[in-house]
């Protein structure tokens, strides 16, 4: 293996997503190309409908592939079974948790499931990379709360703990800053640059913080309904790939800036 | 410096309260015996016979059977709160216990359409036991495999009350061309007994319980996991097919030889889970399971003595004592609590 695989975490060759009935293929998105390298941060954009959600969970493998191949540390995803894939890559997802019943620490916890015992008993090490997953996102202080007790922003940062808890190569986050004020917004995804920076991990999220990704971002993934793109964000202005982004009547893209404005 | 809170002193304090239950419980009955005369029958030391007789033969069995059946009710109600994640799950909502009745009704009711020879082979004790857990099984198989193609959790609820109308519609098409003395005995099996119980039938019982008990505990990582969501929970390296299916097989097992040898029993099921969840505060299936099962069999317990009445003949049935003594608890709770744990 030369050095120049090794650091691509995540790699999308030819890849169509979309859904599939014993009728038919109901094709999302075709000519998905990108190869994600380790340590960066990359935010994947697109007007709503486009297939965002649709896109991550083909990569975490929560839905088959329609056709080309995803590669995520050099192995087939497809072929790569639940306990090995659980291992290398972990997700924060939209959807509320069944219980929130658990402590902080607890759910923080459980991110270490695929290396405990049978009855998953925690070992030293476990204990000490819970609490080094908490310093991370600094809710250290948070962890003898219940989830029921925290506010959003607090919960995002515990689901985003466990995730790092699971001691992955790739964490894959759907809609991070949703339901969230313009501070947390930036705040999350200020912390998952930082994140990337201290611990070397590849993170993937969509959002509609297209401006704050923007400055963010190693990377970004543009949705569009013809085609998607990925390169730099200094790349992507400048090809003018934001201008289409939406429909042109009610906003428009200020290359200048970096930003959106209301049309006046 | 782990924060995984240990519950020592509850736990220390359940067993107490359960070993003070088993006791009372096999003091209290008809005849009372006073508890220095239980050890000393327990023990061999003998110096009533008739005592020793009662407590031996009778109010041990029964003893024994309200502990595996608190338990084994309170573990299964607990198993499919977390698999269906929701707090109105247990195996009588969920049709489990209506199979088991349908299974039963099968045999002894339908056994008249055989006739003869046949009626005597096929209402064994045996033959009960496994009808039971058969039609658990198959209502449970019923609800999961639509459940599967169902995502919205309260619409498998429904499902599983569904299940529950059409077995209670075959029942009672079957008792009407039934004959009195079998329908007799069917009304009987449905007000649930801890008493019918012998030797021999407690070590099939106990058994099969300990299957469903050790399918339960090897499964306590993957019901921690399940508490985040399916899909967190296969991220999470989670099987999730062969999770669901260990699930459902220990809950039918148990629940189905349960209601095969006591009778289709209400409420503890629904209500264990939730009682234990207010004193525990914590959804740690390494935690729950074993305080509901303390809970479940203090519970039982509780209800069996109850429904002896001490001091008198009567005995009542336990499916009503068990509603009656526990669905009041349960309300009271909650109002005080303004809010469900789960």
């Amino acid at each position: 293996m030369n050095i120049d695989t090794k650091n691509i975490i995540l790699k999308a060759e030819n890849l169509s997503i979309g859904y599939k009935t014993k009728k038919a293929k109901f094709i999302v998105a075709s000519n998905i190309n990108f190869e994600l390298q380790q340590g960066q941060l990359i935010g994947l954009v697109g007007a709503n409908g486009i297939g965002k959600s649709t896109l991550l969970r083909t990569l975490i493998k929560v839905q088959p592939t329609l056709s080309g191949s995803i590669l995520l540390n050099g192995n087939v995803l497809e072929s790569i079974n639940t306990l090995d894939l659980a291992k290398q890559l972990s997700i924060v997802l939209t959807e509320p948790l069944s219980s929130k019943n658990l402590t902080v620490y607890e759910l923080v916890a459980l991110g270490r499931h695929p290396y405990t015992n049978w009855i998953g008993n925690l070992t030293k090490n476990d204990a000490d990379v819970i609490n080094n997953a908490l310093d991370l996102v600094n809710i250290s202080g948070l962890k003898d709360k219940r989830c029921y007790e925290l506010s959003d922003g607090q919960l995002q940062k515990v689901m985003l703990a466990r995730a790092l808890a699971q001691d992955t190569d790739i964490i894959v986050l759907d809609e991070p800053t949703t339901h969230l004020d313009m501070y947390h917004k930036a705040y999350i995804l200020k912390l998952l640059q930082k994140l990337t920076k201290e611990t070397g991990k590849t993170i993937l999220f969509s959002s509609h913080e297209i401006d704050l990704a923007i400055q963010l971002c190693d990377s970004m993934i543009v949705m569009k309904a013809d085609k998607v793109i990925y390169n730099a964000p200094c790349n992507l202005i400048s090809s003018g790939v934001f201008e289409s982004l939406f429909p042109k009547d009610l906003i428009a893209f200020d290359s200048k800036t970096g930003s959106f404005r209301v049309n006046k | 410096m782990s924060k995984q809170k240990t519950y020592y002193s509850q736990f220390l304090l359940l067993l107490v309260v359960l070993i003070l239950c088993f006791f009372i419980n096999l003091s209290l009955g008809s005849v009372s015996i006073p508890l220095k005369s239980i050890f000393g029958s327990l023990f061999g030391s003998l110096e009533n016979n008739t005592w020793e007789i009662i407590i031996i033969d009778y109010r041990l069995p029964k003893a024994i059977t309200a502990i595996l059946v608190g338990s084994g009710l309170g573990i299964s109600g607990l198993l499919m709160q977390t698999l269906f994640r929701n707090p109105l799950a247990g195996p009588f909502v969920l049709g489990i216990s209506s199979g088991a009745s349908l299974g039963v009704a099968l045999v002894i009711l339908g056994s008249g359409l055989f006739g003869g020879l046949l009626t005597t082979v096929l209402i064994s004790k045996w033959s009960i036991v496994i009808a039971s857990s058969l039609g658990s099984f198959l209502v449970l198989m019923a609800v999961i495999a639509v459940s599967s193609k169902v995502r919205d959790t309260m619409a498998i609820l429904i499902i599983g009350l569904m299940f529950g109308s059409i077995t209670a519609a075959v029942v009672s098409v079957l008792s009407y061309f039934s004959s009195a003395e079998q329908l007799q005995q069917y009304i009987f099996w449905g007000f649930g007994s801890l008493s019918n119980l012998s030797w021999q039938d407690l070590l099939i019982f106990f058994g099969i319980y300990t299957i469903g008990i050790i399918l339960s505990i090897a499964s306590i990582k993957g019901l921690n996991s399940l508490l985040l969501g399916d899909n967190y929970a296969k991220s999470l390296g989670l099987n999730l097919k062969q999770n669901r299916l260990i699930l459902i097989l220990a809950t039918s097992l148990i629940a189905g030889t349960i209601t095969a040898f006591a009778g289709p029993i209400a409420f503890i099921g629904l209500a264990i889970p939730h009682l234990t969840r207010q004193i525990f505060k914590t959804s740690n299936h390494k935690i729950l399971l074993p305080a509901v099962f303390l809970f479940g069999a203090i519970v039982m317990l509780i209800c069996d003595s109850i429904a002896q009445i001490p001091g008198s003949d009567y005995t009542l049935p336990i499916n009503a004592i068990t509603a009656l003594i526990g669905a009041p608890v349960v309300i009271w709770l909650l109002v005080r609590q303004r809010k469900m744990i789960f």
